[in-house]
């Protein structure tokens, strides 16, 4: 038995896969299962709960906390995502050329990254203080305005407020991983176009971005799934409020779920991200990924 | 009944808002260790992460012996906490009786089943600057509703307004929206659990509500437990709701500014509105000791001697006025005279009505906090975000959901 599995390649590297795949069962696929499965039950935190087909989902649909709760998710997915995208794609051009102290800089790009979240969201707590808020002080001391910016107490303030620290914390994964991808396109290919007399912007829209896309498409993939799943930020800065116009569905799913003890209404929150999420991780894939290389 | 041999405690209980409380624990920790030969292991976590810890720890049947939960914690998962009624009852007879919504928060609903120890009430009470509520024409804090309203259009007139957190504040939020809605008769549920929060109490209590916000500083819709102290401090409110956190930071800066700021502090209790009597809420604090512990009889006699004179008086002494009593007897305590500014904070059992009231403690009376139903109900009709009847309408739906049978 031993014998013929050594000699066949393909059952040996069958074997060689299962830790592997045993991982990814146990720690992925096992909870996530598991998460599903609550969302369609009555379980609370202490008791097991019942089978309760679609009730979760139907309730939650009704519920307008939820509903704005996907909207302020949506909202803030895809303005953050944006941002993120342009001001890291724009850092990523700026860092490819060549600048005095590269590294220093490229180091210096990537500190909102490793700065624990909930350390710079305590940052931004600051920041953002309806009392204590150096940003209004320093405005009031211009004269640019008279009392101080409502960051947090407003819910359209409050949103944008939140997506701001977001795109800061996020920028820089999106143009280090930008910038990796630069320097891999041949600097031939600006060669033998500058020879063809393109401008900058053609030598931009004709040969980095093509060649970039693989990698727009699993770094915006992987942004856009961050984001969507935001959490620490936003519990630290306003906990979903004020008047709930900052709940992310993870936020609210923990609300409810966690702190609220009604864990079958909980994961049904979170299993309304699945769909969302899978949608993203298809249009990148077949949307952006595939198509450029194929090409 | 005497520790197991060989028994190895944990506990696991909220991290200390002031030294002094650690510090006492600490040292009653270690005097039950020396005297039982029992090792106790103590853990503190967030006072917010002590509540889903110790939901899970219930749910999967393993973890710390004892837990100091928060409210309703141990109606929630009743079948997996050890019956503690000789305990209390020994407790209750030695030490004056227990305050009657301590019962309710002790006992399993309907029996005389103690399912947990109360340990103590993180008193909450109103906070103000008594030369700015002089300056608005006040001699202190009027006792009914009418006349605090009053007395917040007067602060915000001499520019000296009170704030009150209408964010998310787990704490000092949902403690004086509950004063607000109680105090009007307004109530999330009734005896039998039916949902009656659309009524027109709580309209009168919503209304009354949006014309206090009219006089708060401008920001509280954001605020978190922490904002309010941080404003007082800084002299941008007169008025707000707190523990004595506020007074003792003051009272123990070495700054002479903030010293000085201590000196104009007073505390007052909530008005009493329409409904006629004091009802307020305030975080009370439970041993849970779970069936899952290998070592009961330890964790008992653990309890047992925290809450005993000689342990109990020295760490609420210590805890200046942080945490009051759940037993009647406690109320002695020098720390209630020693400063009459503390006195305030000393009568909580007497007047708090508990989380649920109107109806049965439970998963939903916490599931009902814990989702912010009256404090976003609050916050809506206060910003005019939603008509008070509006408010009203969603809290319902909300609660009927949480309450559905």
């Amino acid at each position: 038995m031993l014998e013929r599995l050594q000699n066949s390649r393909q059952a040996f590297g069958w074997v060689l896969l299962i830790p592997s795949a045993l991982l990814l069962l146990g720690l992925l696929a096992y909870p996530l299962g598991l998460g599903v499965w609550l969302g369609f039950t009555d379980a609370k935190i202490g008791s097991a709960g019942e089978w309760v087909g679609l009730e979760n989902f139907a309730y939650l649909l009704t519920d307008d906390v939820v509903q704005l709760a996907v909207f302020n998710t949506l909202f803030y997915t895809l303005l953050a995502s944006a941002l993120k995208f342009g001001l890291g794609l724009w850092l990523a051009l700026l860092l490819n050329h060549h600048l005095p102290f590269k590294s220093l800089l490229r180091a210096i790009v990537l500190l909102p990254w490793i700065v624990p979240t909930a350390l710079s969201a305590i940052a931004f707590w600051w920041l953002y203080d309806a009392q204590f808020s150096v940003l209004s002080w320093l405005l009031r001391w211009l004269g640019v305005i008279d009392q101080s910016i409502d960051f947090l107490g407003d819910p359209m303030n409050a949103r944008f407020s939140t997506i701001a620290a977001n795109v800061w914390r996020g920028v820089p994964f999106v143009a280090i991983s930008l910038l990796a991808g630069l320097q891999t396109i041949p600097p031939a290919l600006y060669e033998a176009c500058a020879i063809d007399g393109a401008s900058p912007w053609q030598r931009f829209v004709h040969i980095t971005l093509p060649l970039l896309t693989p990698i727009i498409a699993v770094v915006m993939t992987f942004s856009v799934l961050f984001t969507f799943g935001d959490f620490q930020l936003i519990y630290v800065l306003t906990r979903g409020g004020p008047l709930n116009a900052t709940h992310l569905l993870a936020t609210l799913a923990f609300q409810r779920g966690i702190s609220g003890g009604a864990l079958g209404e909980g994961a049904a929150i979170a299993a309304l991200m699945l769909p969302f999420l899978m949608g993203a991780v298809l249009f990148s894939y077949f949307g952006l990924g595939r198509r450029s290389w194929q090409k | 009944m005497p520790p197991e041999a060989g028994a190895k405690l944990r506990v696991l209980r909220w991290k200390r808002f002031v030294e002094g409380d650690e510090t006492a624990f600490t040292r009653n920790v270690q005097e039950f260790s020396k005297r039982y030969g029992v090792e106790v292991k103590v853990d503190s976590e967030g006072w917010e992460d002590v509540r889903p810890k110790a939901a899970v720890a219930a749910n999967v049947g393993s973890g710390p012996d004892l837990i100091t939960g928060w409210f309703d914690d141990p109606h929630q998962y009743p079948d997996k906490l050890v019956d503690m009624t000789d305990l209390a009852d020994y407790l209750g007879k030695k030490y004056g009786g227990w305050y009657d919504v301590c019962r309710k928060y002790g006992q399993r609903a309907g029996t005389q089943q103690w399912i947990a120890i109360p340990w103590g009430i993180i008193g909450n009470a109103l906070v103000y600057r008594e030369s700015q509520v002089k300056a608005a024409g006040f001699s202190g804090i009027p006792g009914d509703t009418a006349g605090f309203l009053q007395l917040c259009q007067a602060l915000k007139a001499k520019g000296t307004p009170p704030g009150f957190a209408l964010g998310k504040a787990v704490g000092d939020g949902n403690n004086w929206v509950h004063w607000l809605l109680w105090s009007h008769g307004g109530k999330l549920v009734d005896a039998s659990s039916r949902v009656v929060i659309n009524s027109p109490e709580t309209i009168a209590a919503l209304e009354y509500g949006r014309a206090l916000y009219q006089t708060f500083v401008p920001g509280t819709l954001s605020w978190l437990d922490p904002n309010n102290n941080k404003a007082f401090l800084d002299s941008q409110i007169s008025l707000t709701a707190n523990g004595i956190s506020v007074y003792y930071s003051a009272k123990n800066s070495p700054e002479p500014k903030l010293k000085e700021l201590a000196n104009d502090i007073q505390h007052a209790r909530f008005p009493i509105g329409p409904v006629g009597k004091p009802s307020e809420l305030m975080q009370i604090s439970q041993w849970m000791l779970f069936k899952h512990s290998k070592y009961p009889n330890a964790s008992k006699e653990f309890v047992r001697f925290l809450m005993e004179a000689e342990q109990y008086n020295p760490w609420m002494q210590s805890a200046i006025g942080y945490v009051s009593q759940p037993l009647r007897a406690y109320e002695a305590n020098p720390v209630w005279t020693a400063d009459a500014k503390h006195t305030a904070f000393r009568d909580g059992g007497n007047f708090i009505l508990d989380v649920g009231h109107g109806g049965p403690l439970g998963p939903a009376s916490a599931a009902a906090l814990a989702d912010y139903i009256v404090l976003d109900m609050v916050a809506e009709a206060s910003s005019g975000a939603r008509s008070p009847k509006d408010a009203a309408l969603r809290a319902e739906a909300r609660a009927k959901r949480i309450y559905r049978s």
